[in-house]
Order: C-alpha cells, then structure tokens, then sequence
C-alpha cells in the first residue's frame, strides 16, 4: 500500500498497461490524470506518444485514430468534454474500436458546475461503450487494467467512470500492481481491423438501410456478450493480483435484508460505514452496479427476487422523466413473480456532499408507503 | 495507327500505374474530386494511411459493402479528418513505421467543421499531409454555401433573388490562414494540372512535418456545368487568376504556376449555373463581375503571375504536357 | 476515526499540508485519506481539505462535518462564517498566528497559536506556514511521530528545499508542548 492520490493511481496505472498513444484536453477534475501521464513521458518512464489536443472532439479523434493504426490508446475526460466528443465516442463503439478512456464524472453545465455527478457519462449511456463504474480508488486501478484486457477482447471501447474529486483527488492507500502482473494480464495490443497498406481495408464506410439493423445488432450483440467477460476478466485479474471489483454487479450488505440499495460510484463507501454502523435491524442489501453498459439485467433480477423494496440512488437526472436507472432496473425486475417495489432517487447532484444519514434517509424513505416513484432528495421534504 | 495504339498500350502497361482509388464508384460523372483523388492517391502510392473526412468522397467510394479505395482508410466523423490522421501518425511514429498518413477533407471539412482540428494538428507538427477537396460548397448535402464558396456564387443556402446576388461573403483565403502556422509546405493545385498536382502531392509526402494542399475541384452538379467541362472549367479559374496556383514553404510563397495569358474572369463564370446571376442586364451583376475581376487581378499581382517559363510550366504548357513527354506532342 | 479540517487561502498549500498529514499517517501503517474541499478557487480565497485516520479501512467519501481538530493557516479565516463549524467540544484549533485581536475574543480553551509564517520565513524564506503546522500539530497531540512527516515530505521535495523544510519542522515542534492535545486525541478516537 502507498499513498496515492486517485488520479496519480490511474495514471501510474494506465503507464503500467504500456499505452502507446495517449491523447487529451485538460478539464477539470481529469487533469491531474493527464498531468501525470505526461510527467511520467517527460521522465522517460513511458514510452507513448502524448498527443496534446486542440479540443475534445479531437483527443477521442486522436485516440481513435491510434487504435485503428494499431496502438494501443487511451484518453481521459469529463462533463463538456466528454458531450464535446460525443459524436466521435458514438463513432469509436460503432466502428468497434478498442480504446480505453477515464471519465472523472463531473456535472454537465448549465448552470455551470465543476463538481461530482454522473450525467456526463449517463448521457453517453446508448453510445455503445462499455460503462464500469468505481466505487473505490482501488477500483478505479484494477478496472483500468481490466478495461484494457475487456477492450481488446469484445472489440469495444470501455469508460471507466471514476467520480471526479471525490475519488481523483483523494489521497488514501492504495495498492498498484506490478508491471509484471500486468503484462501477466495484459497481452500486447491487438485489433484485428487495424488499418494496413499490405492488406488495406476500409474502415467506417457508409451503411445503408439494408445493412445499417445488422451492423446495430451485432453491436447490441457485443456488448451482451460483454457481460461474461467482464466477470471473466475480472476473476482473471484477481488471479493475479488478488484483487476483484465484483464483476457486473455485486451484493454486500445484509443478504437477507428485505430491503436493498442499489447505488453505483464512489457514494456506496459512504452507505457501506454507515451500514456497518447501523443495528442488525437497520442494515439493508447494497447493490453495487459496477457495470452499466451492458446492463446486467438477469444478474439485478437474482440479486433482488426476495426484496420487498429497492431504493435506486442514482447521481444524474432526466428532466421531464426523473431517474435514469432507476425505470431500468424496474425493467428488469419486472418479471419476478414477486417484483420489489423500486423507489428511485437522485442526490449528490453537481458535488452536493452525501453525509453518512444519507443511509438514514434512504432507510426510512423505503420504510414509508406512498411516497413518489421518484425525488430529488438533496432539494424533497421525502 | 493500329501500331501506334499497341504501341501506347505497351508503354503504359510498363509503366503501371498504383491506383489507390478505383473505377467503379459511384461518383456523379465528370466529378473533379474523384479524378483528383486517383491522381493524389496514384502520386501517394500504396504505403499510407488515409483518414477521410464525411463528405461526398466518403459517401461515393464506400457504399458497404462495396469500397473503391485499394489503401487503407477510415472514415470517423465530419471534423476530425486531420485528428484522426494525427492519431494514426502517433502511432506509426511511436511503432517506428515509415508508412504516410493523409487526410482528406472537402472544403467544409478543411474551412468550416474541421478547421480546429486542422489547426491544431499542424500547430503540433504531425507528418500528415492534409489534402482539401475545394468544390466550394457543401455538395454532399445539396449544394449549401460554406466558408469556401466564392463570393456571389449562387447556392442553395446563398440564392440569387431580388435582394441578393448569391454569396455575400467572401471565399476564406484558406492558404494565407494556414501558411500563418508556418508549416514546412502549403500549396494549391488545380484536377486541370495533373502532373502539377502529383509532383505536390510527392512534395507534401517528402516534406517532413505537416503540409497542406489545397486541390481546386469542380463539381458539375453544385457548379451547374456538363461533366464534360470539368477540367475546362478547372483551368480557366487558374487562367483567370481566381484560382492561383502557388507553393509556400514556412509562410513564404516560393513557387506560383505563370499565367501566359490571362483570360477574363467572365470566361469562367459564363459556363456555370452558379454565377448565372451575374449576366443579366442587372447593374448589380455588372458590379459584381467586375468585383470579381477585381479579385483576380488582385492574385495575379500578388503573386506575380503574369508570364511563362522556358520549361512551359505555366497555364498554356503545364496541362498539355502529354504521357510520355514531348515525343508524342 | 480522527478527522481533522485544514483551512487556508488558495496558494497556502492546504491540498499539499493534508496529503501530507495523510501520507505521514499511511507511513506508519495507519488508514488515512485526505481531500480538498473541490472548488474552482484562486489564490487567496478561503479554502478547505479534510484528513481522515483510523485503524481501520475508511470508506466514507463525505466531507467532514464535526472535526476533531481545525488546522488554520491564516487567522483571519477565524471570522470568516463556517471556518469553526461542527468542531467537536473538545476539539482543538491550532492556528498560524503570532498575535491576533481574534485569538483574545474567541477565547477558545482549546486555541493554540504558532507563528508559522515567521518560522516559515526564518527557515525556508518563503511564508509557506503549512508544514510548520503539521509538525506542531503532531508534536501536540502525538498522533504521529515527527519522522513520519519528515519520510511524506521527502516524498514530495528533494535537496535543499527538503532539508530546509526538515529543519523548519524540528523548529516548529521545539516551539509547542510535547502532548499538549494527548487528551483530546483519546477522546477523539473514542
């Protein structure tokens, strides 16, 4: 264990994946991740070409760009940042290009914010990336690496969604692997399709009506059967380094609660000590959604059959509808012969600190009948 | 004459010829930026990487599943051609590949969406040589003005009417905006001149660093010509001056193509459809004619144009340079 | 768990002085972690980080709200609204201050005062008062050996910056009472 700040992890962390082309665009809470990947070139303690952009839009072109010439490739982001590449990361899933990006979750303006919520990478939900989100700076490292493996594997690009400030600019112990058990892990780059003069191809052609569904499907495809390797790959690295991030979903708590809270990102630390310092009567199942996309529907429906109630807490709102998740996982209890009742809830909007009786909160919420299917907790009277 | 044509066959089957782009797209006929992507691609030859920008190029070579391109090439979105090629060649530098890397872009992808990018990659000194397709206006999507489209030509977003004489802006002078970044080579170059083309094709890719090339390319449907007259129409806007032919190296002009004689910029305007505004009898289609002429006549003295070379590189000997040199003149 | 609230001006090093206190405390096999209070502030705004420590795995990520102790690095930031909240009864304030009309108001049983910017200034030549804090902070309440801080600090500087921030930390823990604070910590930790 070593004291680390979260972003100086994951940057020591993707150095030790050998990236070779790394591009980004400085925004606030990413910074410190690229800031010292770059000092970590600067020091000739990684070989990669570190492409400085212009923007944004450019830094996922860069990466994309990389990845199809045959290097491995990596940027990082957040909130403007990433709805400023957007259409590229759309283009990177449907191209099926394997790259990797953090996103330091950060709210997304107006009114202009710099703080920790979830709506910049909830708005990429349906760009065909594979989404994992940390609970832990521990996380944040071991899923780096993993997403690198997972990359590469299903030809599809991952986010690793890591909560900006509250995870990249904390300082806590945390272990890093060794740059054997990465490569232990991590075979060296491969993608079929990349670009090659001895056997040119053409990469990202125009698909008509005829072919557009079956390119959709086999991409929908893809990122279900994603699924096992995220548990695969997972177990693999915890082979090596004896450390697991709970695959697409995982169940700590009470087992046998009746009640469940499913959360994702950094806040499920937060619930956890409270829980742990709850009465017996008062600890609740947490469900800890690791991977959002691909949605792991059957393994949320066993996880939740003998639950009466399930609080959804998500960090990012759809206005005019409510919660993001929260009608997902509805979705997939929906054919439990005993459904739970899902009451979902948003907090922590644009940095708004989640003490510990957020827990409280949540408990008595669930506990009282007729409350709205959905609130904004931080700004109800619920 | 049954000897002479074997004879010519035999001569260019010894002379083959790498065709990245092949026949059998589906570009509208007498299309300048299919003919000026053969010829930079067949210059290019097989060892590179392309990275092309939305547009009509995209649209018409790669029908899935059909591609007419024998190079490897990817297509990402509108504005990102030159980001995309920057992040190719980072990893052909990093691999310590020789392989080139180009970019190709229409206007609107060079001068409007994709110039951030562009700049910012020539700003960072990738070795890409970024190749603009200037048709002038947004074709792909149906002939809608952009930043290049020259001033009164008529568009479907600039129409000619009562109070309008098309275009009101100006054409961006792309070339003057991208030698300010001070990049090794920067050149124009016209479908009409196709030697002149190749050899700046062939320059950009030696040149090590980021170079820019700027190819003049009629579009018979957005312009409103016969696909006939594509290359005619191509050579009279470098014969009038509107469309100089010019190398820069670091910001400094160091090559210009003469112009022998200089030919009036009515004679390019007539044979298209988007200036046909401006020869009615109104007295604002004379202004702008001579606005135009004046526009011109401002190129051909700035960069000294006027003249001829012994080596008949100019308007008149450059185009008539035929296969083989001047024994079959 | 002992959680500790720095307050300080934008440019003071108040991120640096609790990644420092954390670190120092990870050196002696404890858990700790630290975190500014994110925001967007130059220099010379009011600005605050948060140290956490315990014996055990600390997986709160809330902002601390009852701090045990209050390090405060300019004395001004004592009247600024908020700078004093949630502080436990018995917690402790130290603050960087030769003399303030404030320190007589406040009156504060638990007040200790340091002139941490004229040591600063004495030893680095720079009115960099955070590490001076630090020392003094753990000379008072022995949370950490001084060697700890000293192993975080060589971390982060080297050379002639490093060893004369080293002396500066002798300096400033020579400057308070050895165990002063001992108490509150064990209440603290209770």
């Amino acid at each position: 264990m070593q004291a680390l700040e979260g972003s100086q992890a994951i940057a020591r962390t993707v150095a030790l994946c050998r990236p070779q082309v790394v591009a980004a665009y400085p925004i606030t809470p990413q910074t410190h991740i690229v800031e010292g990947i770059a000092s970590l070139v600067a020091e000739g303690q990684l070989d990669c070409e570190m492409v400085s952009v212009e923007s944004e839009h450019s830094a996922a072109s860069v990466a994309l760009g990389a990845a199809v010439a045959g290097a491995r490739a990596y940027t990082a982001s957040a909130s403007q940042g990433i709805l400023l590449m957007s259409e590229v990361l759309y283009t990177i899933a449907g191209m099926r290009v394997p790259l990797v990006m953090t996103c330091a979750n950060r709210a997304v303006s107006a009114p202009l914010n710099i703080w920790n919520d979830h709506q910049d990478s909830m708005a990429m939900r349906d760009a065909g990336w594979i989404q994992l989100y940390c609970a832990s700076n521990q996380e944040a490292i071991d899923t780096t690496v993993q997403a690198f493996y997972l990359a590469e594997r299903c030809e599809l690009p991952v986010m690793v969604c890591v909560d900006g400030f509250t995870l990249t600019h904390t300082l806590e112990p945390l272990a890093l692997p060794t740059q054997a058990q990465v490569d232990a892990f991590l075979p060296p780059y491969q993608f079929a399709h990349a670009l090659n003069p001895m056997n040119p191809w053409s990469l990202g052609t125009l698909v008509g009506p005829e072919h557009f569904t079956e390119a959709r499907l086999a991409h929908h495809q893809a990122l279900l059967d994603a699924q096992a390797q995220i548990i695969a790959a997972d177990q693999a690295w915890a082979a090596v380094s004896g450390r697991h991030c709970g695959g697409l979903l995982e169940v700590r708590g009470r087992r046998d609660a009746r009640i469940g809270i499913l959360t994702l990102g950094a806040v499920l630390g937060t619930l956890e000590d409270a829980l742990l310092a709850a009465a017996p009567e008062d600890q609740v199942r947490l469900l800890k959604l690791r991977s959002y996309r691909p949605f792991p529907a059957q393994a949320l429906a066993q996880a939740c059959a003998d639950l009466d109630t399930l609080v959804v807490l998500e960090r990012a709102l759809s206005p005019g509808a409510g919660g993001i998740i929260g009608p997902e996982v509805q979705g997939a209890l929906a054919d439990l012969p005993t459904p739970p009742r899902v009451l979902n809830v948003a907090a922590g909007l644009g940095g708004r600190d989640m003490p510990l009786t957020l827990y409280e909160r949540l408990l008595q919420w669930a506990r009282q009948p007729g409350h709205p299917p959905f609130c904004l907790l931080d700004a109800a009277d619920c | 004459m049954q000897a002479t044509m074997h004879t010519l066959a035999t001569l260019r089957q010894q002379q083959p010829r790498f065709r990245g782009l092949e026949a059998g797209h589906r570009a509208c006929q007498g299309c300048g930026e299919a003919l000026a992507a053969r010829l930079v691609t067949e210059a290019a030859g097989p060892d590179v990487m392309i990275a092309n920008a939305t547009g009509c190029l995209e649209v018409f070579t790669t029908p899935y599943p059909h591609s007419a391109w024998r190079l490897p090439w990817v297509h990402a979105v509108f504005g990102n051609a030159a980001a995309v090629a920057a992040g190719i060649e980072a990893a052909l530098k990093q691999q310590q590949r020789a392989t080139k890397v180009l970019a190709f872009a229409g206007d609107g992808g060079t001068f409007d969406i994709g110039f951030q990018a562009l700049s910012g990659m020539m700003e960072r000194g990738h070795d890409v040589l970024f190749v603009c397709y200037d048709n002038e206006a947004y074709m792909n999507t149906g002939v809608q003005r952009s930043g290049s489209t020259p001033h009164a030509a008529m568009t479907t977003t600039s129409p000619s009417g009562k109070a309008r004489m098309g275009k009101r802006h100006m054409k961006k002078d792309i070339l003057s905006i991208i030698s300010a970044h001070h990049i090794p080579y920067a050149a124009t170059a016209s479908v009409a001149y196709p030697s002149d083309l190749r050899k700046k094709v062939r320059r950009g890719l030696l040149t090590e660093g980021p170079s820019f090339l700027q190819v003049h390319v009629p579009c018979p449907l957005g312009w409103g010509h016969s696909g006939a007259l594509t290359v005619e129409i191509a050579r009279l806007a470098v014969q009038s001056g509107l469309f100089p032919l010019l190398e820069m190296e670091r910001g400094e002009v160091v090559g210009t193509m003469p112009i022998r004689t200089p030919r009036p910029v009515a004679d390019y305007l007539r044979l298209q459809g988007r200036f046909g505004h401006l020869f009615g009898e109104d007295h604002r289609a004379r202004k702008e004619l001579e606005h135009l002429q004046a526009l011109a006549n401002r190129n051909i003295e700035r960069f000294a144009l006027r003249g001829s070379t012994p080596e008949r590189y100019d308007t008149e000997g450059a185009d008539t340079v035929h296969r083989g040199g001047d024994r079959w003149a | 768990m002992l959680e500790i609230r720095i307050h300080g001006r934008g440019g003071q090093g108040n991120v640096v002085a609790a990644y420092l206190l954390a670190t120092a405390a990870i050196e002696q096999g404890r858990y700790a972690q630290a975190f500014p209070a994110f925001g967007a502030e130059r220099r010379g705004a009011p600005v605050a980080a948060f140290v956490r420590m315990d014996s055990q795995v600390i997986r709160r990520r809330c902002q601390v709200k009852t701090p045990d102790f209050l390090i405060i690095q300019d004395p001004a930031l004592l009247s600024v609204t908020g700078t004093l909240d949630g502080l436990r009864p018995d917690g402790g304030i130290l603050v960087n201050a030769q003399d303030h009309p404030l320190l007589e108001t406040l009156g504060h049983q638990s007040l200790m005062a340091l002139p941490a910017t004229e040591l600063a200034l004495e030893h680095i030549g720079k009115p960099l008062p955070n590490t001076a804090l630090l020392a003094a902070f753990l000379c008072l309440t022995g949370i950490l050996p001084l060697s700890a801080l000293q192993t975080a600090l060589a971390e982060r500087f080297k050379g002639a910056v490093l060893k004369r921030n080293l002396a500066l930390l002798e300096a400033a823990a020579d400057t308070v009472q050895a165990g002063a604070w001992q108490e509150k910590v064990i209440h603290a930790s209770t």
